[in-house]
């Protein structure tokens, strides 16, 4: 027998008050865990971000088109060193609840500009860069629909449609992509501007947006500057950001989700606070006897402050502990779902660190208060309650 | 018996406050214990029984006056000296038992000898000498909830004695048993004094558990009267 275990007799003696609370913590937790991983990942996109690329959109907004004739003016400007042009396709396999995020883009540019995030075989990206039918799968949505290379793929959208009247598109799966990091998405495709311009019945020659990649972040400002004076009193005027402003104005779109989150937390985190403290200082009370026992024994006051201190964190940390466990297996199975729309949505480590400081200062605050009673009872006074 | 003193009481006095009224427990009060006494204390309600208890437990002080315990000096001691004292030299026995609910017997007993620095084997090996003791060894792994009144006195009394104590204080120690189990109690307890050497004293209403007693001191009005009754 030590401390420990008389710590946790005393805390599993009365089982039910012991589980009801363990289930507020674990459940505090779950949901720390969950929404903890859902606002790191939402915000992946931002952290990502080169401090090297730019967006460029029309500036009514970025689903407004632009001519596919910037993109070579933009090319000639100096401290670019890579233009990538966009087309949203709109793309589904088979039935339009299989979503499949199409992007058309001028191949041969796509790496330059994003090729510290995603990776593939040269010999498969030189396949695909000569088939212009040729289709460059994410891992993400090659493992969802089983698609391997040399497949024929057919992708419809539900935006344009086709010269003949249809509104699907062949495509060969020529390379498979994969990311260079957890948090980079493959739950896209590309394909072929030239392809999806030449073959779709809507007015041709627009784009939707650039990815620019400059020389050197320095000269990011300068090149904001020329991109939008160039294009200044056209019928399409532009808007340039970095990545990592698009991105984040991206998410703001979406509302102040780190709000949301933080203040659904703080709220679960408090009632923990009260449901613990409560239970603490009450099981204290009644053990009010027992501890002037303890002190009778030889038992010092500051050895029972500790067990107090003890239990307190026992329970926290057991709750969550089991919480962030299960938090793992929920967040891992939604990675697992089909077209689940954010990438590597895990319990990373500063996650998991974040959590422990909060069950250390939940456990210091739920226990103090006991524990200092305890400290302080006396023993006269203590073996007069029975 | 023997002659060396074990526990001194020199001019010892108690005062409580209560409200704007000073009560005096006692006042300049001397006794001397022996070692290897068994000595019962009786005495009316609020004669101070339990507050002398409670002084000589090292879980009080007195308002004044000397406290010696083998020669040494124990009422100017720090709480965590007492803390120390008390689990090095006093074995406790409560009238309600006061065992640890979540725990079985033998762990019950083994509580004070988490205040050693014995092994987790030297301790089960006390434990079980203890129980063996107090009759208790087929029951070391029961809760004490499943056993009787007379049974959770026994494993208080082994617990009180499993750190081997030079002196054992009951309070009422059958005050909640029957008379037959009462006096099983107090026959233990005897032995403990008489093949043990165990220094008792206990502090009781009942006159025939002071009949199992070396001598029994009366105490009324925070004054002693004593009466020999040589076993």
């Amino acid at each position: 027998m030590s401390d420990f275990y008389l710590v946790y007799k005393n805390l599993t003696r009365k089982k039910l008050r012991f589980f009801l609370t363990l289930f507020a913590i674990f459940i505090a937790f779950l949901i720390f865990g969950a929404l903890a991983a859902f606002d790191k990942a939402l915000n992946a996109g931002v952290e990502l971000s080169a401090d090297n690329r730019l967006i460029s959109v029309n500036k009514i907004n970025f689903t407004q088109p632009l001519p596919i004739s910037y993109v070579r003016k933009v090319e000639t400007i100096e401290g670019i060193e890579a233009v990538v042009h966009f087309n949203w396709f709109g793309g589904y396999y088979k039935d339009p609840r299989q979503q499949v995020l199409t992007f058309a883009v001028n191949p041969a540019k796509l790496l330059a500009v994003y090729g510290d995030d995603i990776a593939i075989e040269e010999e498969l990206h030189n396949n695909w860069l000569k088939n212009q039918q040729g289709l460059l799968v994410g891992k993400a949505i090659a493992d969802l629909y089983g698609w391997k290379v040399g497949d024929r793929i057919p992708l419809n959208s539900n935006i344009f449609s086709k010269r003949d009247g249809s509104s699907s598109w062949e495509f060969d799966v020529e390379g498979i992509f994969t990311a260079k990091f957890p948090q980079a998405d493959t739950n896209n495709v590309y394909i072929h501007y030239k392809y999806f311009n030449e073959t779709q019945s809507f007015g041709g020659d627009f784009i939707g947006w650039m990815g620019i990649k400059t020389t050197d972040p320095a000269r990011n400002e300068m090149v904001i500057k020329t991109i939008d004076e160039m294009f200044v009193n056209t019928p399409f005027e532009t808007e340039t950001v970095p990545e990592k402003a698009f991105q984040q104005s991206f998410l703001a779109q979406l509302g102040n989700i780190g709000l949301i989150l933080s203040s659904v937390v703080f709220a679960a985190f408090f009632i923990i606070l009260v449901i613990v403290g409560f239970s603490m200082v009450l099981a204290i009370r009644e053990r009010t006897n027992e501890i002037g026992v303890m002190k009778t024994l030889g038992f010092s006051s500051v050895r029972i402050f500790k067990m107090v201190l003890m239990e307190s964190f026992m329970l926290i940390f057991l709750g969550g502990i089991i919480g962030l466990f299960v938090a793992t297996f929920f967040l891992g199975f939604l990675n697992n779902a089909p077209q689940f729309p954010l990438p590597d949505l895990i319990l990373s480590s500063d996650i998991i660190l974040r959590a422990v400081a909060v069950m250390i200062i939940l456990g210091l605050i739920t226990g103090i208060i006991p524990a200092v009673n305890a400290l302080r009872l006396n023993i006269i006074t203590a073996l007069s309650r029975r | 018996m023997t002659d060396k003193i074990l526990y001194d009481l020199r001019g010892v006095s108690k005062e409580f406050i209560k409200g704007k009224e000073k009560i005096t427990i006692f006042d300049n009060l001397n006794i001397s214990i022996n070692e290897g006494d068994f000595l019962a204390i009786m005495g009316p309600s609020g004669s101070g029984k339990t507050t002398l208890l409670n002084l000589l437990g090292g879980v009080d002080k007195p308002t004044d006056g000397e406290i010696w315990f083998d020669d040494a000096r124990v009422d100017n001691l720090s709480e965590s000296q007492l803390a120390k004292w008390r689990a090095n030299n006093i074995g406790f026995i409560f009238q309600f038992y006061n065992l640890m609910p979540m725990l079985n017997a033998e762990r019950n007993v083994e509580l004070p000898l988490l205040l050693t620095r014995l092994s987790s084997k030297e301790r089960k090996k006390n434990v079980a000498a203890a129980l063996e003791l107090v009759d208790l060894s087929d029951r070391a792994k029961h809760m004490t909830s499943e056993m009787s009144g007379g049974q959770q006195q026994r494993v208080a009394i082994a617990r009180a004695i499993v750190s081997d104590p030079k002196l054992i204080l009951c309070d009422e120690p059958t005050g909640d048993l029957d008379r037959k189990t009462a006096d099983e109690i107090l026959s233990m307890l005897q032995l403990l004094n008489r093949d043990f050497g165990k220094t008792i004293l206990m502090v009781t209403h009942d006159p025939s558990a002071a009949t199992y007693a070396k001598r029994t001191l009366h105490l009324d009005k925070g004054e002693f009267i004593e009466k020999d009754l040589a076993a």
